[in-house]
């Protein structure tokens, strides 16, 4: 049981590791923000769940549950808005972008006019 | 009433979750919740927008296994991208609609496209979103929305109506 902990934490520390290569490789903002929120929600919650399988006599599964729902709801909430403030602060894109339509439709300043 | 029970089912499993299961734990949790149901249940919106027959149940349910195996190849194909060599990305912004019109249906489209394969929710504005999508592959909005919304908002569409 501690051995399976164990794989399970680790896992969760390779992607955790991974998200944090991303934000180093990444060429812009919002690239990095991707690396940043997806490979860290999977390796939290492998993290944790790795925990409570390995100390499973602590009787801390609940807790943990909420923890992981916790970070489930708020790591999208907390990203989604670092993009925002990012894109409303005028930080382009990289130059290997497709297409823009948020730049394109202009929404923002059309929101300060208000 | 019903949605009145929800609420109290939901507070008292979050308490026993954190609590424990000891008897006394529980009588005291449910005292409690059966309180703030009392005081605070006019006052909670957040489950007056859920649809509760057991069609909406069960599309929740599908939507919860949906929504982790998007969850653990979303993960994958990020890493995956960060260890390549070249960096495989072709990034853009995006706009794509939603038929949704319930506020917390929304809100969770919205985290639901954040976290899967490579698609973060940068604004929302009524009905579009515009989306950051690490690997475009279709530039329109018909065919972006097909690629990104269709596959939660066909389950979220009957779970809010």
């Amino acid at each position: 049981m501690e051995m399976l902990g164990a794989i399970v934490t680790l896992a969760g520390s390779i992607l955790l590791f991974l998200g944090a290569l991303g934000i180093l490789r990444m060429p812009d903002v919002y690239n990095r923000m991707q690396a940043g929120t997806k490979a860290t929600t999977l390796g939290s919650i492998l993290f944790l769940a790795g925990i409570s399988i390995g100390h499973y006599e602590c009787g801390c599964f609940g807790k943990i549950i909420i923890i992981i729902l916790f970070v489930i709801f708020t790591n999208p909430i907390s990203s989604n808005t670092l993009a925002r403030a990012a894109h409303f602060a005028g930080i382009g894109l990289t130059k290997r972008s497709v297409k823009d339509d948020l730049k394109d439709d202009d929404i923002e300043n059309r929101g300060e006019e208000k | 009433m019903k949605k009145g029970f929800l609420f109290f089912i939901s507070l008292l499993i979050v308490w026993i979750l954190l609590a424990g299961t000891s008897q006394q734990e529980i009588i005291i949790g449910a005292i409690v919740s059966l309180l703030l149901t009392i005081i605070f249940f006019s006052k909670a919106t957040i489950f007056s927008e859920f649809n509760l027959n057991p069609k909406a149940i069960f599309y929740f349910l599908i939507y919860i296994f949906v929504f982790s195996w998007e969850l653990i190849k979303s993960n994958l194909d990020v890493a995956f991208r960060v260890i390549h060599p070249t960096i495989p990305i072709n990034p853009g912004i995006v706009k794509v609609k939603t038929k949704l019109k319930s506020k917390l249906g929304r809100t969770i489209l919205a985290n639901s496209i954040t976290l899967t394969p490579g698609t973060l929710t940068v604004e929302t504005n009524g009905e579009d979103y515009y989306i950051h999508w690490i690997d475009v592959t279709s530039e329109d909005i018909e065919g972006a929305t097909k690629q990104i919304v269709s596959k939660f908002e066909k389950y979220l569409e009957v779970i809010f109506g």
